[in-house]
């Protein structure tokens, strides 16, 4: 629990930061009306769930999990999904990126293009269905540089549009989740926590994860530096190679745009020690869809992205 | 699942500090040397850093290209908010708030402030202690932060002169004195060459203090230095009478985070604004069953007696007790562009608290530099003004200078929904 108890009053990186992030919680159930938590499998929607039972039991969430399916997930990840929400007997939500597609709210360029930026469609769908006036996620201000500018209770607007020059000043641990109807806050409790910092609450907590996480053989092209996983949605093109590597996710999204990276780290203590001496960053290593611009993540916020 | 081994043996927990100068200060540079020389910066930002640097014709990479972050600051060359960065050292992890340095940005400022505990004061060899340094300095110190670190950049401008870092030290000593400021530390750097920040450097050897992480490294974090009193303000209260588990109907917790001082199993406790008198039966985190707990942990209350607790109500010792008031007496900065309006009913949003409030009585706005009140009928965004608030009900307040947690409140315009000043009471 706390380290160094009594001698100091000092609480340890990680009691600390999951102190922070239950208050964040905890403030999202004392001043929303109707929040949801957002819950994709990943290891930060994971981390996040954690921090809800600290946060809630012996009672209830006072809040439904909600996954926004792109339709191209990998399998694993989906039962997962579903076990853990199962043993937490919490109630999901799932909406899907395929049903907006059938009511032509989203239009794709290409049947198989990555289908990440149109979640934001189905999120903002979902969002008006069910009257939420919260979403919680599992950002990080440590992944992009658009992300380090934002609250941890950030304010969208009718549209679900981000604007960076019109932020709520936030300040001490007071926040404002006031919302007129129709708008709502996207809520970030881990926003302090850096990527090593989530790996090692994984540890201390003894959290489970989908197993696309560590190391495994799969079938993979080299593009740009980047491994690209063979899949049925991402066949090898004519003239690639394709080559069977030992690899890890380190973050899970849509098939289409999540590459893995090599590495033979089977366990968390081994993907810590990786972590704490890797030399690319999370989401420049593995983002397909944040390389096209410097300023990608930006432009995609500001449209309702998470 | 055993603990990893490489979770840090000696963890000092998590530091909060503040970086204030104008760009010109060299602030960006500073926090890309801080970055960069722990070993924070990873290969594909370096790459993208290294290759903006030479599309710029820049010889060296310019680490203040790590901070540079929305598309409209590029775009206008200025910072427009707060950003974070975080960097670790293996026994202590640093959560650094960026704020920008223009005179108008003084509400960013606050904003960064209002959770530090330390700040780092830029200022620039050549050009000595500015009004803007001056202005810097009293936020900080009125935000409630304990130290204050100046740092003298740009040394390597200055042939690493002692004598011109003895003078700025001396001005700035002048001035603290009368702006009460006490705690202060002074480290000659050159955050473009490297010197006494992380490393050394070759050419400050006349300066016998700690480097610039040194002072970081060895900094007291927040709630160390002085007991503070109990305050426990509820967030939420855990009633899961549905439960399937017959032993929970009765299960009352009182949910939120301690803000200051201790608190055990066995403790007598008053709860405001009732001022009913029990005892802590149990403190509780995520199912687990703690002995005792200390300030800044978010934990589960639950009481002997069956008494009515709701959201807003604030649980602290019968012996030290917040003061329970509708009055208050507070200093405030206005952070909206409309100015504030003495006629208007605004809302305070004070701990866990919820309360309208009305102005009355005179207003006077502070001269940062100057350290004077002026009596005022406007208080516009970026000033700093003296106000009195009446309260439709009671809040459980402490003196800021005393206890930040307690003595902090936010401002919001119930019509926009909007944060439009931050406030500490006096």
């Amino acid at each position: 629990m706390t380290t160094i108890f009594g001698a100091s009053h000092v609480l340890s990186h990680l009691d600390w930061l999951e102190s922070e992030a239950i208050h964040i919680l905890r403030e999202v159930a004392g001043q929303c009306e109707n929040p949801a938590l957002l819950f994709s499998g990943g290891k930060d929607s994971i981390v996040l769930l954690r921090l809800a039972e600290k946060a809630f039991r012996p009672g209830r969430f006072p809040f439904p999990l909600l996954h926004i399916d792109t339709g191209h997930n990998y399998p694993e990840v989906i039962a997962f999904r579903d076990r853990r929400v199962a043993e937490l007997g919490e109630r999901l939500i799932v909406r899907s990126v395929e049903d907006s597609i059938a009511r032509g709210t989203v239009v794709l360029k290409s049947p198989n293009e990555s289908r990440n930026r149109h979640q934001s469609v189905t999120l903002l769908e979902a969002i008006e269905e069910f009257g939420f006036d919260a979403c919680i996620g599992g950002a990080r201000r440590d992944e992009e540089k658009a992300r380090a500018k934002e609250r941890i209770f950030s304010f969208r607007d009718a549209f679900g549009q981000w604007d960076p020059k019109n932020q709520r000043p936030e300040l001490w641990n007071l926040y404002n989740a006031r919302v007129h109807k129709g708008e709502h806050m996207r809520v970030f409790p881990i926003s302090n926590w850096t990527e090593l910092d989530v790996w090692q609450y994984i540890a201390r907590e003894g959290l489970e994860l989908p197993s696309l996480y560590f190391a495994h053989p799969r079938a993979i092209v080299r593009k740009n530096g980047v491994l690209r996983p063979v899949t049925p949605l991402t066949p090898a093109r004519e003239g690639e190679t394709v080559e069977i590597v030992n690899v890890r996710f380190r973050t899970i999204g849509d098939i289409t745009c999540t590459a893995p990276v090599e590495s033979t780290a089977a366990t968390v203590e081994e993907i810590i020690a990786e972590t704490a001496t890797m030399m690319l960053s999370e989401r420049g290593a593995t983002r397909l869809d944040d390389q096209t611009s410097e300023a990608a993540m930006e432009l995609r916020k500001k449209e309702g992205y998470f | 699942m055993n603990r990893p081994e490489s979770l840090p043996q000696i963890d000092h927990g998590v530091l909060r500090f503040l970086t204030c100068g104008s760009v010109d200060d060299g602030k960006s540079t500073l926090i890309g040397r801080l970055l960069h020389d722990t070993q924070s910066i990873l290969e594909d930002t370096l790459h993208v850093i290294s290759n903006t640097s030479r599309k710029r014709g820049l010889d060296a990479i310019d680490l203040s290209l790590l901070t540079d972050g929305l598309i409209a600051e590029r775009e206008q060359g200025i910072t427009i908010d707060v950003a974070y960065r975080y960097f670790s050292t293996g026994t202590r992890k640093y959560i650094i708030a960026d704020a920008p340095g223009h005179e108008q940005y003084t509400r960013n400022m606050v904003t960064a402030a209002s959770t530090a505990d330390l700040a780092i004061i830029l200022v620039d060899a050549r050009h000595g202690v500015l009004p803007q340094t001056r202005r810097h300095s009293v936020i900080a110190h009125r935000l409630g932060i304990g130290h204050l670190v100046v740092a003298v950049n740009k040394m390597d401008l200055c042939d690493y002169a002692q004598s011109v870092f003895e003078g700025i030290c001396s001005d700035y000593l002048d001035f603290a004195r009368l702006a009460g400021i006490d705690d202060v530390r002074f480290v000659p750097i050159s955050a473009l060459k490297g010197d006494m920040i992380v490393e050394r450097g070759d050419h400050l050897a006349w300066h016998q203090g700690p480097t610039l992480l040194e002072i970081l490294e060895n900094a007291p974090a927040a709630h160390t230095e002085h007991a503070e009193p109990f305050r426990f303000p509820v967030q939420y209260v855990c009633r899961p009478r549905q439960s399937d588990d017959p032993r929970l109907h009765d299960y009352r917790g009182y949910m939120g985070r301690i803000e200051s001082g201790e608190i055990a199993v066995g403790d007598t406790v008053t709860v405001l604004p009732g001022g009913r008198t029990t005892r802590v039966v149990a403190i509780q985190q995520g199912g687990v069953s703690l002995p005792a707990a200390i300030a800044g942990q978010s934990i589960t209350l639950l009481l002997e007696d069956d008494i009515d607790v709701s959201r807003g109500d604030m649980i602290a010792r019968p012996e030290a007790l917040p003061q329970v008031s509708d009055t208050i007496a507070a200093e405030l900065c206005w952070l909206a562009e409309k100015p504030l309006d003495a006629r208007r009913t605004y809302l305070i949003h004070h701990t866990t608290r919820d309360v309208r409030a009305r102005l009355t009585g005179g207003m006077e706005t502070f001269d940062l530099v100057t350290l004077h009140h002026v009596t005022t009928d406007t208080v516009r965004m970026n000033d700093i003004a003296r106000v009195h608030f009446r309260l439709a009900r009671p809040i459980f307040a402490d003196r800021y200078e005393e206890n930040r947690a307690t003595g902090a409140f936010i401002v919001i315009d119930e019509a926009s929904n909007d944060t439009v000043g931050a406030g500490m009471i006096l």
